[in-house]
């Protein structure tokens, strides 16, 4: 279908933007329902102990608690936490809402406190006496992998959740015949997502009506309903999920966590509305963490520089328990272990372990990370190794654009890329050689500059059923209303990717109507059709070819109409500018007077439906592949080890761009988020299991004025995999930035022989490299 | 992130708050900003049962210059203190030292008096105050003291600030060559607070250092004179290896660096050494 494009490709602000600027939003906590109580949760303050005893009896007779409920109120009512990775070798332990007999990790929920207000039922959890029998603590991922390890789960005898290998091409060969083998031993710190709306639950039961809604701040709603039902034994359709502002998820909120059951099953028992807000304490020990891989990575080379092969072997640090995609998120590491290259043979075996830590899960990039850095931080121990050029060495090994369709042996199917263009582009925008000169020269100076580069490709717009644990379709419906206003209500649950917006461009092109006249309904199990989330930069790729698929039915039927109402032959007319034309004696309808029509219906065509509305189901054949090159130049202080990024330029290519402003906003955020794992983040327990890292004055989230201006620019190479052209670009800058400043920081530390350093970069790791 | 109970308690003037500290006694804790104590009682680490809000206490809000004092009321914030004009020209560190704390939200509440009485290691003002050698009033229902910078920090979180004393005001004698100060800090990445901070205080004469006094924060338990540095640039014309080979004993005065997951000790007292010399030919460039 051909139309104009007015509001596609431009910049427009997102309309979302006012009423989030000014506050007036609403977010679960501000969703106020009358007589609503509230929990308290009681956690673990140890990593690993026995629960001898609760006494919650002075905890009850604080004034204005309601109840207090334990593991053992609990036991056979609520069913377990679930993990969506079925895998027939996999361990999952139960994972009860509340502790039933030990406590796995600081954060452990324990008891649930409900009172009149939260001040009250605060109070009476420090009264509650749960007397521990403190056990050996696993902290450490590759100690748990040893043989000599205390257990965690006992009933497994071992600390393996799972071994995972992948990859294909004949391993050994490639490094039989190899000229060089370069190792290098990386770690991929733990990090805490860190969304500025922690989560939060308000459930209110209707026993009459036998009906349970859930307000919750989540990315997933309609995944969350079927799964809050299963565990609740409740029937689904008697769910309902409500998503209201949810002030970003990064993934964290890809979940389905033990509270939003336990609100649910609180609120079946008491017949009032319940409400938890995590607290910033609770969100650090409580929600899931992301990355988490220490491993070894080896690249058999020519001398050259031609690739064949690469073998990964990590311990992925899970912690206590699989969270919903727990045990799924390294292996997403090996689907990208080729990057932007022609490797021909690739292995990893990947070995997750429980730790008695918070589980990990996905965090923004979601495994790709992981891929991207070891790839990238390779590429450049390589060239070192065979001194060259690193661009060079990536531009050798780049497939070409005819060779698109790619496969790796990851087994996934690149669909479309260009790499050498946006590389040839940052290098322009860099004036890479001119930077190198400019090394050569604050080199000579006794200065410590460097230069990092990272090609990246990533794994994105989840993605074939085929390839995913409960459905990769995106579903949405259009219906245009009797006064010619649009609705939209679509599968994907936006919180923070200006959706609302890109989708309202869209659909104002399609139906040549002002962008304004149509509102993107999502969130609310009741009012929209099953639909999987957002997550895996999905939104847009899948739920916006959803849409796009839908409004072409809905173009097709009132065209149907119109050619009914003007007397025309439907082939001879066309949809242009909102308007049906090519009917005899220029007649011609608009969109809105053929809504009219169709709702009025007292003219219809024979077996003609009234009603303009269409619903579409969108299958993607592939994931998309996003790809581009980022370039960090940065300055070390030679005294201190302080750093400072210089410039920061990315050429990223997410295919088409709906809307040029959202892209850059994604690109910025998610550039910030792996510049912080590059240079700040990291989530730290001790060896006891407690968190050291747990509030923002220990936990270094980057704030503005500690991140550099970004160059940006782009290029197009659009996908064949949907009828957008579009590639998702949510997670791309985090996925790009980590090895790009990662590989700048270690290229200005070469003189003084370091090779590796391992994240996150502080200036007193510097300093000791450079003064040992 | 809910405190425990508390009756809360808004006197007008000095004497009122005063009468209510003595009544309450331990029990009691005073409010000014709140950038401090309240995160303080969110994360339950203190229960005090009665909380005296003295910011509405007019008194303790001014800021003047006459003759050779400076007065700042303890109720001055940190935005107060950085955007004072006079302040500005009579003495440019306090301003410089106040606009490196926090954010503009924190700097718009925060008190100077509640940063010092709260003594947190990695505190700004302290090195500031020690630098421009300051003393501190507080108050009680016996009567007034006055205590030198240098007696005022006594450990980590600990001042030599009495339960039943209030800080009235912060003495500042006027220093000689205002412009010859600075205050340099490296901020730890997450809270912002100083990793290490320096503030040096110079009087220059003939392009020889006539006085220095340098306050040091964020090494130590407390913060602290660097005296043993202090002494090595006394009399001495500031060139390179002069100011480098005092500002080796920066840390002198430290027994126990602060070790964390933010810096070691041995990287700390590096900072120590290295800023104390950035700050001290800072301070005499601006001479
Ligand atoms: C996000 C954030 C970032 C920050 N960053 C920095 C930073 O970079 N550098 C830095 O130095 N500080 C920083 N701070 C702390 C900030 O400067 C506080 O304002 C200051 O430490 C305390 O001052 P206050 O007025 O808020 O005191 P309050 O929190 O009200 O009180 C602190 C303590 O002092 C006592 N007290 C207060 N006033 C008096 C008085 N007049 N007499 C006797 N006792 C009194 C109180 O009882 C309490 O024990 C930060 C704080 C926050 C929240």
């Amino acid at each position: 279908m051909s139309f104009l494009a007015k509001y596609i490709g431009q910049k427009v602000k997102r309309t979302e933007d006012p009423r989030l600027i000014q506050g007036i939003g609403h977010y679960v906590d501000d969703i106020k329902l009358a007589d609503t109580l509230h929990v308290v949760i009681l956690r673990s303050p140890y990593a690993h102990a026995r629960i001898n005893a609760i006494n919650t009896d002075a905890a009850k007779r604080v004034p204005g608690v309601v109840a207090v409920y334990t593991g053992a109120d609990v036991a056979g009512k609520v069913g377990n936490v679930p993990c969506a990775m079925a895998h027939p070798e996999l361990k999952v332990p139960a994972f009860g809402v509340l502790a039933q007999t030990k406590v796995f990790f600081v954060g452990h929920p324990v008891a649930a406190v409900v009172a009149q207000n939260k001040y009250q039922a605060r109070d009476a959890a420090d009264l509650i006496d749960v007397d521990y029998e403190p056990l050996d603590v696993v902290s450490d991922g590759e100690k748990a992998a040893q043989p000599d390890s205390p257990v965690i789960h006992e009933e497994f005898g071992t600390n393996i959740a799972l071994v995972h290998n992948a990859g294909v091409g004949d391993i050994d060969a490639a490094f039989a015949q190899a000229d060089k083998i370069v190792t290098q031993r990386l770690v991929h710190q733990r990090l805490a997502p860190i969304s500025i709306e922690p989560r939060g639950v308000l459930a209110q039961y209707f026993p009459g009506e036998h009906q349970l809604n859930l307000w919750s701040s989540t990315q997933i709603p309609h995944l969350m309903r079927t799964q809050v039902s299963l565990m609740l034994g409740m029937p689904e359709n008697r769910v309902r999920v409500v998503t209201p502002e949810v002030g970003g998820g990064f993934g964290c909120k890809l979940n389905v966590y033990a509270e939003e059951a336990l609100l649910g099953w609180i609120a079946m028992q008491l017949h009032k509305p319940v409400k938890w807000i995590e607290g910033r304490r609770e969100n650090f020990q409580a929600t899931i963490h992301g990355r988490g891989q220490t491993g070894t990575v080896q690249v058999a080379v020519k001398n050259d520089g031609t690739l064949l092969g690469l073998k990964y072997d990590v311990i992925a640090d899970i912690g206590a328990y699989h969270q919903l995609l727990t045990p799924a998120i390294p292996t997403l590491t090996g689907l990208m272990l080729s990057g932007c290259y022609k490797i021909p043979a690739i292995s990893m075996k990947c070995t997750e372990v429980f730790t008695n830590k918070m589980s990990t899960d996905a965090y923004r990039g979601a495994g790709r990370p992981e891929a991207t850095y070891l790839v990238e931080r390779l590429m450049d121990c390589v060239a070192r190794e065979l001194n060259m050029d690193p661009v060079e060495l990536r531009r050798k090994n780049f497939p070409q654009p005819d060779e698109f369709p790619f496969t790796t042996a990851c087994g996934v199917i690149y669909d479309s890329g260009d790499y050498e263009k946006a590389l040839s582009k940052a290098l322009t925008i860099a004036d890479y050689q001119k930077l190198r000169d400019e090394q050569k020269a604050a080199r000579a100076a006794g200065r410590v500059m460097g230069i990092g580069v990272s090609t990246y490709v990533e794994i994105c717009a989840m993605g074939p059923s085929a390839a995913m644990p409960a459905g990769g379709w995106e579903s949405a419906t259009i219906r245009v209303e009797p006064t010619g206003k649009v609705t939209v209500l679509t599968g994907v649950s936006p919180h923070g990717q200006g959706e609302e917006t890109a989708f309202a461009q869209i659909v104002g092109d399609m139906l040549g109507i002002d962008m304004n006249d149509v509102l993107v309904v999502h969130g609310d199990t009741a009012v929209v059709q099953y639909g999987i989330g957002t997550f895996g930069s999905r939104g847009l790729a899948v739920g916006g070819a959803a849409l796009v698929c839908a409004t072409e039915k809905v173009v097709k039927k009132a065209k149907k109409l119109a050619a009914h109402l003007l007397g025309a032959d439907e082939a001879s007319l066309t949809f242009e500018d909102g308007k049906f034309v090519g009917a005899p004696d220029d007649k011609s309808l608009t969109i809105q007077e053929v809504a009219l029509a169709a709702h009025t219906a007292a003219s219809l065509p024979e077996d003609f439906e009234p009603g303009l509305t269409a619903t579409h189901f969108f299958e993607p054949k592939n994931f998309t592949f996003p790809s581009g090159t980022h370039i960090c130049v940065v300055e070390i202080d030679r005294e201190t080890g302080e750093l400072e990024i210089k410039r920061y330029i990315a050429v990223d290519d997410c295919g088409n761009q709906i809307n040029p402003l959202i892209v850059a906003g994604q690109v910025h955020g998610g550039i910030a988020q792996g510049l912080a794992q590059a240079l700040f983040e990291e989530v730290v327990y001790d060896e006891n299991g407690q968190l050291l890292t747990g509030e923002l004055m220990d936990y270094a989230v980057p704030k503005a004025h500690q991140l550099p201006r970004y160059e940006l620019d782009h290029t197009v190479t659009p996908t064949p995999v949907n009828p957008l052209g579009a590639k998702g670009v949510g997670e791309a800058g985090t996925i790009g930035s980590t090895p790009a400043v990662a590989n700048a920081v270690i290229d200005a530390l070469a003189p003084f022989g370091v090779k590796h350093v391992d994240l996150p970069l502080r200036p007193e790791k510097l300093w000791r490299m450079m003064h040992n | 992130m809910i405190p425990t109970n508390f009756e809360y308690f808004a006197p007008a003037t000095i004497e009122e708050a005063l009468q209510l500290l003595d009544q309450h006694g331990e029990d009691a804790k005073l409010l000014s900003g709140g950038q401090s104590l309240i995160p303080v009682l969110k994360l339950r680490l203190a229960a005090p049962t009665a909380i005296i809000d003295i910011g509405r206490i007019a008194a303790l809000k001014q800021i003047s210059v006459s003759g050779d004092t400076i007065r700042i009321g303890a109720n001055a914030t940190h935005a107060d203190i950085a955007r004072h004009a006079e302040l500005k020209q009579h003495c440019p560190l306090l301003g410089e030292t106040a606009a490196q704390i926090g954010d503009q939200q924190v700097r718009n509440r925060g008190t100077i008096g509640g940063s010092l009485t709260h003594a947190d290691p990695a505190a700004d003002w302290p090195a500031a105050i020690l630098a421009l050698d300051a003393e501190i009033v507080a108050r009680s229902s016996q009567g007034e003291r006055v205590i030198k910078a240098t007696d005022f920090f006594v450990d980590v979180m600990t001042s030599a600030v009495q339960p039943n004393e209030i800080v009235t005001e912060i003495r500042v004698a006027k220093p000689a060559q205002p412009q010859a100060a600075v205050y340099l800090k490296v901020p730890q990445a997450a809270s912002g607070f100083a990793l290490v901070g320096v503030a040096a205080q110079l009087t220059l004469n003939n392009g020889k250092c006539e006085a220095a006094s340098i306050g040091v924060t964020g090494l130590g338990p407390k913060a602290f004179r660097a005296t043993t540095l202090e002494a090595a640039l006394r009399g001495q014309a500031l060139d390179d290896s002069t100011v480098s080979a005092a500002a080796a004993k920066a840390d002198a005065e430290t027994a126990d660096a602060l070790e964390d997951i933010h810096a070691s000790g041995d990287y700390r007292r590096h900072l120590a050494r290295v800023y104390a010399k950035r700050a001290v030919q800072a301070a005499a460039a601006r001479a």
